[in-house]
């Protein structure tokens, strides 16, 4: 046991700079999905079939492939062809961001189409723009109805972000199989590892619930 | 005149609702519309404010030609003010912020100022201690009072009312009447669809009986409902007088 503890202890300062950037993969991956899934959203509901047809292309792409391809793809693919080499941070940001989009966007839609027409119908009648519509009436209405599949979604980014440790993005699965390998162990690396992620994602959930509530008390 | 409605057709698919509509109202004009269901009254009033698209024909508020692809439409809606069968209030919102947010976002109206009218205008539907309380708290006649007080804040030159008491419970009817009665009398002009053949008689200045997408029968609203002249209007009052 005290053996443990002391493999524990000298990994630390690995896992936690692991855990951190676990958090900024998944909160990148929460703040550049939600915008570029909002704007991928917004394009899916065109009324133009044409401009319409490359945003249900990127969804469906994104959707029906795994993210792990996803994540090669950016890391070899994308990223060497934009920067001249590669780099697994951005590639896991990028990656991340690019997948979740994909997913923010249709709950986003399914949100936006819950609204009754009733409540658009009365915006334009008073005068408001098919925009003002959407920011003041329909859109604030549609984030309440979201949040819990948002914060779904949020939850399973957090696990994903495991995921880039295979393009050697120091985060903290790859810092457990570092851990693992140098010392030929497998239960104490993993399981560390399991309760941090835990801790992650219950802190998620409970912010989430948080925000729920706060909403439904207006 | 307010409204001309000239040559209208609407059609949902190949399903004809609408078929050659003729219609003005002048200024400070009650016009009731009353038929059975399906006839196309709610859907004449859904074309005068574009909330659907015309098929045909031409439609003219103040002169404007509404149905004219150029037609500067949210500028029009903004004198054109409706009232919904399903109250449509703004659940987000509070009562206040129902009444303002068009005032402030459309027509610039500084906040203070537009808080004031919507105050008064509380006032003026009779629910003034409302102000603070958000739509899924209040009746139903209530919801549907702060609907017309909503539409009235943009300082409308004509009201639109799409049967406004067929989803309240019979006791709450008479209360969204008596404001509606107020209005008439303040000079506003206004095209109600309705089931109510009282309100109708009381302040419509001219009854209209639609049926299957036809304007059958217009007339004073004495005249239509005690010597009626065409027999699908008598068929049609003889169930619901």
């Amino acid at each position: 046991m005290q053996s443990v503890i002391h493999l524990i202890t000298s990994y630390l300062p690995f896992f936690w700079s692991g855990t951190l950037l676990t958090i900024a993969f998944s909160l990148s991956g929460v703040v550049f999905g939600t915008i570029l899934g909002l704007g991928i959203c917004f394009g899916k509901m065109l009324n133009n079939k044409y401009l319409r047809f490359p945003f249900i292309c990127y969804i469906t792409f994104f959707r029906g492939t795994p993210l792990f391809v996803q994540i090669l793809l950016v890391h070899f693919g994308l990223v060497p062809l934009i920067l001249g080499q590669s780099n697994g941070i951005v590639a896991g940001i990028v990656a991340l961001s690019l997948n979740e989009a994909a997913y923010i966007a249709e709950v986003f839609r399914a949100g936006i189409q819950s609204i009754d027409g009733g409540q658009t119908e009365a915006a334009r009648s008073l005068g408001m723009s098919q925009r003002q519509a959407m920011r003041y009436i329909v859109l604030p209405q549609a984030v309440r109805r979201v949040l819990p599949p948002m914060g779904n979604e949020f939850i399973s980014l957090i696990k994903d972000s495991s995921l880039v440790s295979a393009i050697a993005a120091p985060e903290l699965t790859y810092w457990a199989q570092a851990m693992g390998a140098q010392y030929s162990i497998v239960w104490t690396p993993y399981l560390t590892i399991s309760f941090i992620y835990l801790i992650l994602t219950l802190t998620m959930s409970f912010f989430v619930s948080f925000l729920e509530r706060r909403m439904a008390t207006k | 005149m307010m409204i001309e409605v000239d040559n209208l057709k609407k059609s949902f698919g190949t399903n004809e609702v609408l078929k050659n509509i003729n219609l003005s109202v002048e200024k400070q004009e009650v016009v009731v519309v009353i038929g059975p269901s399906g006839s196309g009254k709610s859907t004449l009033l859904r074309c005068i404010n574009l909330l659907e698209t015309t098929t045909s024909g031409h439609i003219r508020i103040e002169g404007v030609d509404i149905t004219d692809k150029k037609a500067d439409i949210n500028k029009i809606r903004e004198d054109v003010g409706m009232v919904f069968q399903q109250f449509n209030l703004f659940p987000h919102m509070t009562v206040l912020d129902n009444i303002m947010l068009a005032p402030i976002k459309v027509k610039k109206v500084p906040k203070a100022r537009a808080e004031e009218k919507a105050r008064e205008l509380l006032g003026k539907v009779g629910l003034a201690d409302k102000a603070g309380a958000y739509p899924d708290s209040l009746s139903g006649g209530q919801k549907q009072r702060i609907a017309i007080a909503r539409a009235l804040a943009m300082e409308p030159k004509m009201m639109l009312f799409d049967e406004p008491t067929s989803a309240l419970d019979p006791e709450m009817v008479g209360e969204v009447l008596d404001v509606m009665k107020q209005l008439a009398k303040d000079g506003m002009t206004m095209v109600v669809v309705t089931h109510e053949m009282g309100f109708a008689r009381e302040v419509g200045d001219r009854v209209i009986f639609m049926d299957g997408g036809y304007i059958v029968e217009e007339n004073e609203p004495n005249e239509l409902f005690s010597h009626p002249h065409e027999q699908r209007t008598i068929s049609f009052l003889s169930k619901v007088l």
